[in-house]
């Protein structure tokens, strides 16, 4: 029986899928007014006008009139799975990954694909300078976290795959969240000078491995390691940051040292948008519905996505779930217009343009021929507060769908109860 | 000296406004398409279609797409709660007290605070603000007009309802105080409560044997005598039927707040006839948290089964440090409870819940002038409030 289901599967993965009738939101390219999105063997086959294309014979059409599809939304910053705990190994410590802490079958992860949300970045909390890897994750259905994962660590043993950046980032922080006790900096000259000492070791790290692979004398150095890819630029620097001059630290850290940051939250981000956009760098924004709750978010705007997207600045925003429900991402960019930007600036900032920061665009972020067929269908307009997320797709397969009643219990209900397992299948 | 003339001309001038909209939701009455509201001394003088109410002369003219009556949090720590979110500014609890009803929360108001400004300009204009959910018997309430002046002046209601809470937080706050468990929470607030019948006797005694004066007893006496109100803090099923059961045992004039999983027992709270505060719609619903059956069709499911529902803020420990009624109400909206009833349930059933429609929650002749202008859809993501009204004054008129 069991085999006979999985060729079943198979067979109707294989024949290619036609979404018919929607306004269809490339983000790479113009909408497209009744159109027509051509999936198979989970990738995008083609898109287009309706009659501008051919459907295959043998596609299964699925009538999406008066429906909207956008590519799969990609959550730049998140603590789905339980990825959120704060170490206290020390004030650096980046040898820890959140694929260690990732819980698959966690319901937060459920709610994210009912979001719409199909890769998503998780990470350690920002309560420590270095708080480990992060994690660049597809919400493929599965309860293990290693299908998950859009890399493999490391593809072939060596001492630093080229495409490892691919994995995920490093979380870094600073501000008043890593200040403490303990080994914590109790300021904000402390923490600079910890970050510097650690990627300073990062550098020495990765000129030891530059004259050859480590023989098997040498100390294992699991944080230099990993330091040195972040020092190299292959490991992405994903920095939580709110005051204006935090920031600045940030650009004089990245001008030191070479890093490839991306900067997370960016409250007072409004405030030295001319330094970031000279930079060039790219920024991942959470929206909050009011400012305050701590000091150093007291500045916050609604207007920051707007003022950055003027100044060229590439914006994305992310759900920093549990801080925002992940089922609510798309509103995040409805505010964001609700601040003044750009209606096409802010889908573009939930989907290719954080693409584009975790270096994930080759394969993710646009309806484009090639890419992942990773696509969420809307019940209307992407930035209505009345639009509704019908379906979630993840590489061909409907990961979400709120039309069965776990759908909907999911879309619009709590964490889950505490219901014991019904018998195991 | 142009914002010291702004004020000046906005409030003590009283200039007469004409406010115009596409459309005009006057809640208590159909929307009028094409419509106008005179107001004039702080209160609505007229409302109608544009085309039959002239223009007094002098009045100062706003125009937009959408005129609502403002906006009602029905139950709030924000104006006691600040945006730093350290000592400073943090007035909702005290922390050594489990039975705290001599507290008011007109003494820890601020209203120059931030927060409210920010609320204000998203259209809130009569808050519930209270202390925060916590103590089994906490302390009194206050109902404020959303303007900056001094709380006399504010107060719609200077004492109103008397908090309880049920539940995690009361547990996890007073355990050392009999509350660490569920039954020791409700037996406090029945003490509390037998407490008060007690000292009301001994209040009545000739002056040699008279209790000396108790001002939290004082409120309970109040309360007990049906003179005063109380507001029910209960997320869990079980809680909220808690409540119930004392409010009915007592002969409590119950409103319930907060009430995460009220949509799993409607049945029972429309039966009883007590109206609840929902909030926050977009609650954090940890998997093992009493918050963690909350839903977004928690709003249309209670007023699918006829109760009355209105909104609120509540309190928040983080951030937001504190949440929008406006925003809250339109996930409720978009989740079935629809455009109509979520207007209504921010507005006149929250007026009604509060005791205060007589004076609020709806655009007809006489009532104060609360009323908010959107140049679109108010619950769109992307819509401004554009001119807040709170009592005939103009206190924002850039878009939000």
């Amino acid at each position: 029986m069991i085999p006979l289901l999985c060729a079943l599967v198979h067979v109707a993965i294989a024949a290619p899928i036609a979404f018919v009738g929607a306004t269809l939101h490339p983000v790479s390219g113009p909408r497209i007014d009744d159109g027509v999105l051509l999936v198979e063997d989970g990738q995008i086959l083609n898109i287009g006008a309706r009659g501008g294309l051919a459907i295959p014979d043998n596609a299964v059409q699925l009538d999406s009139s008066g429906k909207h599809i956008i590519p799969g939304l990609v959550d730049s910053h998140s603590h789905i799975g339980g990825s959120r705990l704060n170490e206290a190994l020390g004030p650096v410590q980046p040898g820890l990954s959140a694929v260690d802490a990732f819980d698959p079958t966690h319901t937060s992860v459920d709610r994210a694909r009912a979001g719409g949300i199909t890769t998503v970045h998780v990470m350690p909390g920002s309560g420590k300078l270095i708080g480990g890897q992060t994690a660049y994750l597809k919400l493929r259905r599965s309860s293990v976290v290693d299908d998950m994962m859009l890399c493999v660590d490391p593809p072939d043993g060596a001492a630093l795959p080229a495409r490892r950046g691919r994995c995920g980032g490093m979380k870094m922080a600073n501000g008043t969240n890593p200040q403490g006790d303990g080994g914590d900096p109790k300021s904000r000259m402390g923490a600079a000078f910890l970050q510097r000492q650690a990627l300073a070791r990062g550098q020495q790290r990765l000129k030891a491995l530059d004259n050859g692979p480590p023989a098997p004398h040498d100390p294992t150095d699991l944080d230099g390691d990993v330091l040195a890819e972040v020092v190299s630029g292959q490991r992405t620097v994903h920095f939580h940051t709110h005051r204006a001059d935090d920031i600045a630290t940030i650009l004089a850290l990245r001008r030191e040292f070479g890093i490839d940051v991306v900067l997370h939250h960016v409250s007072e981000g409004w405030k030295v948008a001319d330094a970031i956009a000279a930079a060039g760098l790219p920024c991942s924004l959470i929206v909050i519905d009011a400012p305050g709750g701590k000091p150093e978010a007291m500045q916050l705007s609604l207007q920051t996505g707007a003022i950055l997207e003027q100044k060229g600045v590439p914006v994305a925003f992310h759900t920093d779930d549990p801080i925002t429900d992940s089922r609510l991402f798309l509103r995040s960019a409805g505010l964001a217009v609700r601040g003044g930007m750009s209606p096409d600036g802010a889908l573009r900032a939930l989907t290719l343009t954080p693409a584009e920061m975790m270096h994930l665009d080759d394969t993710i972020g646009s309806l484009q021929p090639g890419k992942a067929a990773d696509l969420v269908v809307l019940s209307g307009p992407p930035l209505s507060t009345w639009t509704r997320v019908e379906q979630t797709w993840v590489e061909g397969h409907k990961v979400f769908d709120r039309a069965t009643p776990e759908g909907a219990a999911l879309a619009a209900g709590g964490g889950a109860d505490l219901a014991l397992p019904e018998e195991p299948r | 000296m142009n914002a010291l003339l702004t004020c000046w001309l906005g409030t003590a001038l009283a200039t007469p406004l004409y406010l115009r909209a596409d459309v005009v939701h006057t809640v208590s009455g159909d929307p009028i398409d094409n419509g106008a509201v005179i107001v004039d001394d702080g209160k609505i003088l007229a409302v109608g279609p544009a085309a039959s109410l002239a223009i007094p002369e002098d009045a100062w003219v706003l125009s937009g797409a959408v005129l609502t009556p403002g906006l009602i949090d029905g139950w709030t720590t924000a104006g006691l709660t600040g945006p730093l979110n350290s000592s400073g500014d943090q007035d909702h609890a005290e922390s050594d007290h489990a039975v705290d009803p001599a507290l008011r929360a007109l003494d820890g108001y601020h209203p120059r605070d931030p927060l409210l400004g920010w609320l204000r300009g998203l259209g809130v204009t009569t808050l519930h603000a209270g202390p925060s959910p916590g103590q089994p018997v906490s302390g009194r309430t206050f109902i404020a007009e959303n303007r900056v002046a001094s709380v006399d002046e504010i107060a719609l209601k200077d004492d109103a309802f008397v908090v309880f809470s049920l539940g995690e937080q009361p547990k996890n706050r007073f355990g050392s105080q009999g509350s660490a468990s569920r039954m020791g929470n409700a037996a406090t607030i029945r003490q509390a409560l037998e407490d008060a019948r007690d000292y009301a006797t001994r209040r009545a005694l000739p002056p040699a044997d008279r209790a000396s004066r108790d001002l939290g007893q004082d409120a309970l006496v109040e309360l007990l005598a049906g003179k005063r109100r109380a507001l029910f803090h209960a997320h869990r099923a079980d809680d909220i039927q808690t409540a119930l059961r004392i409010a009915e045992e007592y002969g409590l004039d119950l409103v319930l707040a907060g009430a995460a999983e009220g949509w799993m027992v409607a049945e029972d709270v429309a039966a009883a006839g007590v109206p609840v505060l929902i909030g926050p719609v977009m609650a954090r619903s940890w998997r093992d948290g009493e918050q963690r059956n909350s839903s977004f069709e928690a709003a249309a499911v209670l007023a699918d089964a006829g109760v009355t529902v209105g909104f609120m803020s509540g309190y928040e420990g983080y951030v937001p440090k504190v949440r929008v009624v406006l925003f809250e109400a339109a996930i409720a909206a978009a989740n079935g409870l629809g455009f109509s009833r979520t207007l209504r349930s921010l507005t006149l059933d929250a007026a009604g819940i509060l005791g205060i429609a007589d004076q609020a929650g709806s655009i007809d002749v006489g009532k104060r002038a609360d009323l908010v202008l959107f140049d679109g859809d108010p619950f769109e993501y992307a819509s401004h409030a554009c001119v807040v009204v709170v009592g005939g004054a103009v206190v924002s008129e850039t878009c939000h």
